[in-house]
């Protein structure tokens, strides 16, 4: 038997000890599933600064007691002292036995802030000035037993397609500030980004390449109903009368339209590059949707619908997110 | 819930948390305020306000060219009025201004933080002055409002409801409430065993403070200052029965020259160890006498004490001399007869001083005293006719009108009234020109006899002057002749002497409140401000260990502390009660025995997909499967299991072995 192997076999033993002790040596660098329960394997103290500082000055006060054998002086400082470290105890309570016990992220477009809520879980007392630095953003929350402790937060989201929030911190430093309590979370939690919306995007094509026809023919068609004004409608569609009588524009909407069909074809866009193409098809959809126009969307690997509803358009963009990125 | 990026730290400070810590800066300062010379106090007090004012109604920042001239101003101040700005009292008065400059410019958490550092140590150094028991509570009770600011400072959710400011107080006052009856067992244990210094480690200068209490000079008015004034200076218990009230003569500082005004004690007791000639008649007498600190270094004692205590001597006219000045609680024990002979023989340098009088001064009176002397010829009888002239002519009031230049002639001839300082001032002298050795002795005498806590307290009111004459034969022997004008002074004490000149706050009843509640006090000076190092060395001694040194002590220190923290550890700790019922927490049982044999559960699977998976894996086993199957038959298949079945479920699963595994490997 060789040294190096016995050194292998201890060392995993090692490991296998430690993860099963501090977990967040080695497990909580992973994705755990939820709910994630803080409990005392996994939270660490530290005195804060202030923490520090408090120490020094109750140090020279103890030195001056002692000094002047001043007893009543004395006495206040072991109260004042024995008050502030115990809070460590509280301190630790804060953090103890909450429970995450879901994520849910609202839908968003790369661009936009990404709206996560998570979901704690307190059984009995109710926990103060309870804090979470996500990406550096620090967010101070309460969570009290009975109410669904729902928190949250809002995350940069720059890039289309599947966002993790990694690790973070949920941390306290109630209540006196002086020790800082902490545990590390890796929910297993993913959201998605829904592609970037081209802002000033041209008017749908309807009926793709004789749109000069469409804007004649469509003159003729009766009215079917109105509805609220979109920054892309065209001017001469808003129903002026009638919004004269609301506090909101409205806009004329026709019958044929709602017959029509509507193809958004990522292979008919030329003259733009991949992500531009992207976040065009990606507001057609949302154009569509809110004309009530059927469409289907129509990529080089896939076609989608046609179809109409928030499901289509949402399995729309998913598609569209998900789409392989510009090979380099 | 978006505080947004905004660094708590930086943030502003709320209304109510300035309110709080503005509130903490007034407890600390508040009780040096008493203290300090009036301008100072009045500015720091204005500006503690003035600043709080201005935060809550218009909140913007301080400039500098108001804060700079500030900061300047007070250490001028301080050292206006103290001559500098080192030791105690400076010191301290320098403390408070600082601290309440740092709250003119507390914007944020991090000032206000170190503003309640700060306020800590200027509210401890508040018990360096005045170390007694309601003082010391009322500081106690600040510490509450300090870490109610510390838990108002920490920072609330962006989208919590706001909250009314009374609300948040009575929340955070009964935090930092709660804190510190908490901490009140592991504050106790060390204050108990943390090791006192034997020696300071750096000089304690003692200040020139304005403490009343006796001297050794006696002029007029310096008596009356006394009387007026009502706090303990000692406390006495006694080993035995106390003496009689009439026998309770507490001897200071015996004065011997006269220079017309004044009563002093010459150099030469203060220099030689002349040790007296004391005979006791009696059975010896020993007390513990607990002494306020008075700054000075006179010990008190009863008539006559036998020896001299630790630490001071016994001057050759019997008063006793601490060799430092009494600047804390001290205790001592002394031993004294009541009976005895004080100097058989007079010696030449002793009667010399015991007869010097002022020439040029009070003629009418060395006249009175020569009549005396050739009219009659035994000293008694010099005595006695002394006696009966205070007795027929002289009324005793604190109110004394003043006195001229020959001060016994005017007492003797014009006033006639006035109180213990006259009286044996005028009597000494009388004796004196009469050719009798005679000697003015100051102290106190009486007491009140507190009967619950079986002791004597001794007032500053009963503050005394009395005399000393030597006669052939007998020694020096008491006389007080202001028990000729006033017989109540010595029997019921100067209180009842006084009768309507004494001030209102010494009015009966406030007087006997307040000697009752001096039990209290006397308690707190025993336990907790005269526990010096070598009643700490004695605290083991039940334990077997007859003289703790640093290393027993900081054993226990760090042992009981230990078992405290521990008990607290262990209540933090504590796993949550759960709530399962019988069947779940015997369910529950099975699942941990699977786990730990390397089967776990995934919080997701059911009992029915665990058996499945548990079937596919090395572990399947008959009764293992059959346990699960029990369990889903017990919970699902039946509305309200029978408690015998869940008994029998239980006990199975307890008694299950389970083989673990193959070592799962990773």
């Amino acid at each position: 038997m060789n040294t190096p192997n016995i050194i292998t076999i201890r060392w995993s033993h090692l490991l296998q000890f430690a993860e099963r002790r501090l977990p967040a040596l080695t497990r909580l660098k992973q994705v755990e599933s939820l709910p994630i329960l803080l409990q005392r394997h996994r939270i660490y103290v530290l005195p804060t600064r202030f923490g520090l500082v408090f120490s020094a000055v109750l140090l020279v006060m103890l030195l001056g007691a002692l000094n002047y054998n001043n007893n009543p002086a004395l006495l206040l400082t072991c109260l004042l002292g024995a008050a502030s470290y115990q809070s460590v105890f509280q301190a630790f309570r804060a953090v103890d036995q909450v429970e995450l016990r879901a994520l849910r992220a609202e839908p968003c477009n790369a661009g936009d802030a990404l709206c996560i809520n998570l979901y704690f879980h307190v059984d009995t007392r109710p926990r103060r000035s309870l804090r979470m630095s996500v990406e550096g953003i620090e967010t101070v929350f309460d969570l009290m037993p009975g109410n669904d402790g729902r928190v949250r937060i809002e995350l940069a989201a720059l890039q289309r397609g599947w966002r993790r929030i990694g690790r973070f911190r949920v941390w306290s430093e109630y209540p006196f500030g002086l020790f800082h309590v902490w545990s590390w979370l890796n929910p297993e939690f993913v959201a998605l980004i829904y592609p970037r919306l081209e802002t000033n995007a041209p008017p749908l094509p309807l009926n793709g390449a004789n749109a000069q026809q469409q804007t004649t023919r469509r003159a003729g068609d009766e009215l079917a109903m109105l509805r609220d004004y979109h920054p892309t409608d065209p001017l001469r569609s808003i129903a002026w009368k009638a919004s004269a009588r609301h506090d909101t524009l409205l806009v004329k909407q026709f019958e044929q339209l709602r017959g029509r069909e509507l193809v958004l074809d990522f292979s008919a866009l030329h003259g733009l590059d991949r992500e531009a193409r992207i976040a065009r098809l990606a507001r057609w959809a949302c154009l569509a949707e809110t004309g009530q126009v059927r469409y289907s969307l129509r990529l080089p690997e896939r076609q989608l619908g046609p179809g109409l509803g928030p499901d289509h358009r949402n399995a729309c963009l998913r598609e569209l997110a998900l789409l392989p990125g510009a090979a380099p | 819930m978006n505080s947004g990026a905004a660094d708590s730290t930086i943030a502003r400070l709320t209304p109510t948390q300035f309110g709080l810590v503005s509130a903490s800066v007034l407890a600390a300062v508040l009780p040096h305020l008493w203290r300090l010379p009036l301008p100072l106090s009045t500015l720091i007090l204005t500006l503690l306000l003035g600043r709080w004012a201005q935060r809550q109604y218009r909140g913007a920042r301080i400039p500098y060219w108001v804060k700079l001239p500030l900061v300047l101003l007070f250490p001028i101040l301080v050292i206006v009025h103290y001559g500098n700005i080192f030791g105690r009292e400076p010191g301290s008065a320098l403390a408070c201004a600082m601290l309440v400059m740092k709250l003119v410019e507390t914007e944020t958490r991090r000032d206000a933080r170190a503003c309640i550092c700060f306020a800590s140590f200027v509210l401890m150094s508040a018990l360096l002055f005045d170390s007694g028991l309601g003082f010391a509570l009322l500081l106690f009770a600040a510490l509450i409002l300090f870490l109610a600011a510390m838990r108002e400072l920490e920072p609330r959710p962006a989208d919590a409801p706001v909250r009314a400011w009374r609300d948040s107080l009575r929340d955070d006052l009964r935090g930092g409430a709660f804190a510190l009856v908490v901490a009140l067992p592991l504050a106790l244990c060390v204050f108990v065993f943390f090791p006192r210094l034997g020696s300071p480690l750096w000089g304690a200068p003692t200040d020139n403070s304005a403490r009343t209490g006796l001297g050794d000079r006696m002029a007029p008015g310096t008596i009356q200052e006394l009387l007026i004034d009502d706090s303990p200076a000692f406390r006495v218990s006694f080993d035995g029965v106390p003496p009689p009230r009439t026998n309770l003569y507490w001897r200071g500082p015996v004065l011997w020259h006269f220079d017309g005004t004044a009563w002093t004690r010459p150099e030469y007791f203060a220099s030689t160890n002349a040790a007296g000639n004391l005979q006791a008649l009696g059975a010896p007498l020993g007390y513990d006498v607990t002494l306020e600190p008075s700054d000075r270094r006179w010990l008190l004692a009863l008539d006559m004490p036998l020896d001299a205590p630790d630490n001071a001597v016994r001057g050759a006219d019997m008063s006793l001399v601490s060799r430092a000045p009494v600047d804390h609680l001290l205790r001592y024990h002394a031993t004294s007869s009541p009976r005895y002979l004080l100097d058989a023989t007079l010696d030449r340098q002793q009667r010399r001083l015991a007869l010097q009088l002022p020439a040029l001064f009070n003629p009418r009176a060395r006249e009175l005293a020569l009549r005396w002397r050739n009219e009659l010829h035994s000293d008694d009888a010099i005595i006695k006719s002394a006696f009966d002239l205070f007795h027929t002519e002289f009324s005793y009031t604190l109110n004394a009108p003043l006195l001229g230049r020959d001060s016994v002639d005017d007492f003797l001839f014009g006033t006639k009234r006035g109180f213990c300082e006259h009286f044996s001032s005028t009597f000494t002298f009388l004796m004196r020109a009469a050719g009798i050795p005679a000697r003015v002795v100051t102290g106190y005498q009486g007491g009140y006899f507190n009967r619950a806590g079986n002791y004597l307290v001794v007032r500053q009111s009963d503050a005394h002057a009395w005399a000393e004459v030597w006669l052939q034969g007998r020694g020096w022997v008491r006389v007080d002749p202001t028990s000729a004008v006033s017989p109540q002074r010595v029997e019921l004490g100067a209180r009842a002497a006084a009768g309507a000149s004494a001030p209102w706050y010494q009015a009966d009843w406030l007087l006997g409140l307040r000697n009752q509640f001096d039990l209290v006090n006397r308690a707190w000076n025993d336990v907790v401000v005269q526990f010096n190092s070598l009643r700490q060395q004695s605290l083991l001694t039940p334990f077997g260990i007859d003289k703790a040194d640093y290393s027993d002590l900081v054993t226990v220190l760090i042992g009981s502390s230990t078992l405290l923290l521990g008990l607290f550890a262990w209540w933090t700790l504590r796993a949550p009660r759960t709530t399962l019922d019988p069947l779940d927490a015997a369910y529950a049982r099975l699942c941990r025995k699977l786990g730990r044999a390397g089967a776990t559960r995934a919080a997701v699977e059911g009992p029915r997909s665990f058996a499945e998976r548990i079937t596919a894996t090395p572990l399947r086993n008959a009764a293992i499967a059959d346990l699960l199957d029990q369990y889903i038959g017990l919970r699902y298949a039946c509305a309200l299991p029978s408690v015998t079945a869940v008994r029998t479920f239980a006990r199975r699963v307890g008694a299950l072995r389970v083989q673990p595994a193959v070592r799962r490997s990773r």
